[in-house]
């Protein structure tokens, strides 16, 4: 893998919210992310830490057009996303997909989520109708869920099961690109470790790319090599997650190691 | 914090998402579907059906509506008295007077027979006017909660200020300007009404819009469309059924209120509020049955109206609904 063969390389991506009062005659505006500019290679884990708004699922957003930046630009595979045209961008959503943080409501509870993770299969025109339950099944069998499954409704899963079928509906489209947006945090450990493991494996088995979205250290530690901290919508430290753990640049780094060390340190002492 | 601890430590941390995964990798994690019938999920309207089957008193509630409205319908097969055709000589016969079983009122008119007829219009006047706002304030609702325009925003603030208006107020002063009569009772109900639909309609919407499986959606390349009636519009229809289905009782209350004061539905018509309000003039000469039997039959109506409600609430929430 060539260092720079980037397949997201963000530049000074910047999003604005402005909040209008009642009669829309004053407005106020928050600075959800400033001036960040970054890249993801091919088939990397690329890690975005930061504690509760700091931006850094606002970045995820921007970075599968869910959230319209407002200004910067964003290249994926060398193309400027908003100046894709129709075909181009239906492509790039097709290519980059998302695992949600509240597996809770990441999916609709009136219907089976077997025809919502169908629904990107058959939005994107890679399977007939026919196919599409063999193709499911196929995808639920991949991540340790099974066939019965497909007719259930999403409150009929536990945590962990409900994130392994985000996953399935995230490799539906057979994306390049996944962003994790916290994809553990509401999971308790032991079946972090089969979650983070089975994300492992499939970016092995797809060449995929993935950006992981977390407040946790130790995560970033076990699934990235490259990292970048987020703090109040700046980024104030990038690189690899190696220099970062032995030499933290900022005090915000240094906090958030603090915080997974802890237990050790007072088993330690 | 000296480097060799950091190390030391580091090398700990990357052990927090702990060991390699177990060789029965779903075993530590229950799996509480798992349990159910192996075979494919029986279609959600059989289990929305199984739900409101087991709430007995939903059930209850829908066959006294259903005796209610099957006796408006076929109030001529039930009676052959004329609700309108009064025998002076007998009037305010009591209940249980031979051939007239729930007697006769102030002028002589068997009062089973108004009953029944008198269902069609105050059934008519619950059902209609909330059956007519129900599409108008699901669209209103989704467009104002989901597009957040400047337009929706109005619609709104315009809806609120009537809030202020208590209801009953509110369609006494409505039916008052529109003066009396079914069409018009109709109308000043479903205007009093709509402030209402819309805001539970505004309310779903907004909350529904806020969460991932709409993203979701959109990433797995829904168009907006899609969004909108396929995967917004169910979950907002669901309260919206609700709340229509209590409201028809307080509605079917409002209507004989109205009646009852003189600017609804106007005698001889048969309704239940007319009925309730003759029954009224006779009640302090010792004659009690003209006015209760008619109160009772708007309050055991309302009253099966909310439990039907509250059966359907449960009936169409995935989560009370196990196989």
């Amino acid at each position: 893998m060539h260092p720079y063969d980037a397949l997201i390389r963000v530049e000074n991506l910047r999003k604005e919210y402005t909040v209008k009062s009642m009669f829309g005659t004053s407005a106020k505006s928050f600075v959800a992310v400033e001036d960040a500019s970054f890249h993801i290679s091919r088939g990397e884990t690329w890690g975005l830490i930061g504690e509760s708004g700091s931006g850094k699922t606002t970045i995820g957003r921007m970075l599968l057009s869910l959230v319209e930046p407002t200004s910067g630009t964003i290249l994926f595979d060398g193309n400027d996303i908003s100046k894709l045209d129709r075909s181009y961008q239906r492509q790039m959503r097709r290519r980059t997909q998302m695992v949600f943080q509240d597996s809770g409501s990441a999916f609709n509870p009136r219907r089976p989520v077997g025809e919502q993770i169908a629904f990107g299969l058959l939005q994107y025109d890679l399977c007939t109708r026919r196919e599409a339950r063999g193709k499911v099944l196929d995808l639920l069998d991949r991540v340790g869920l099974a066939d019965m499954h497909y007719d259930r409704y999403a409150h009929e899963f536990s945590g962990g099961q409900k994130q392994r079928l985000g996953i399935a509906r995230a490799l539906a489209s057979r994306p390049d690109f996944i962003v994790l947006d916290e994809p553990t945090a509401a999971l308790d450990v032991s079946v972090q470790a089969q979650i983070l493991n089975l994300l492992k494996d499939l970016q092995q088995e797809r060449h995929l790319t993935l950006m992981l979205i977390t407040h946790n250290l130790a995560l970033v530690e076990f699934m990235c090599d490259r990292a970048a901290v987020l703090n109040h919508g700046v980024l104030v430290e990038a690189g690899s997650v190696d220099d970062m753990f032995q030499a933290p640049q900022s005090d915000l780094t240094r906090k958030l190691l603090d915080a997974v060390l802890e237990p050790e340190i007072s088993a330690a002492a | 914090m000296s480097a060799e601890i950091i190390a030391n430590q580091t090398q700990q941390a990357t052990q927090v998402p702990p060991a390699p995964k177990p060789p029965g990798e779903l075993s530590g994690e229950p799996a509480p579907a798992a349990a159910a019938s192996p075979a494919r999920q029986p279609s959600r309207k059989r289990l929305a059906l199984r739900a409101f089957a087991r709430d007995k008193a939903a059930v209850v509630a829908l066959v006294v509506l259903l005796l209610a409205v099957g006796g408006a319908i076929l109030a001529p097969l039930l009676t052959s008295y004329d609700p309108y055709a009064g025998d002076s000589s007998r009037r305010l016969a009591p209940l249980f007077t031979p051939g007239h079983w729930l007697g006769l009122d102030g002028q002589g008119r068997d009062i089973w027979s108004r009953l029944l007829y008198g269902g069609r219009y105050s059934l008519t006047v619950a059902f209609v006017p909330v059956l007519c706002v129900f599409p108008i304030a699901l669209a209103l609702g989704l467009f104002a909660g989901a597009t957040k325009s400047r337009l929706g925003g109005i619609a709104m603030r315009v809806l609120d200020a009537v809030f202020a208006f208590p209801i009953v107020l509110l369609a006494l002063a409505l039916a008052a300007v529109f003066g009396g009569g079914l069409g018009n009772v109709m109308m000043a109900i479903g205007i009093t009404l709509l402030p209402y639909m819309t805001r539970v309609a505004y309310n779903a919407t907004v909350q529904e819009i806020g969460k991932e499986y709409i993203e979701a959606a959109r990433v797995a390349g829904a168009t907006n469309a899609q969004l909108l009636f396929k995967q917004l519009m169910p979950n907002v229809v669901s309260p919206l059924v609700v709340y229509a289905t209590s409201t028809m009782g307080l509605m079917i209350v409002t209507a004989s209120g109205l009646s009852f004061l003189g600017v609804g539905i106007t005698p001889p018509t048969p309704d239940w509020g007319v009925m309730t309000s003759d029954g009224s003039q006779v009640l302090l000469e010792g004659y009690a049955h003209v006015a209760t039997i008619p109160g009772f039959a708007v309050l055991v109506v309302a009253l099966a109206f909310n439990l039907l409600g509250d059966g359907i609430r449960d009936a169409l929430d995935p989560h009370k609904q196990t196989s």
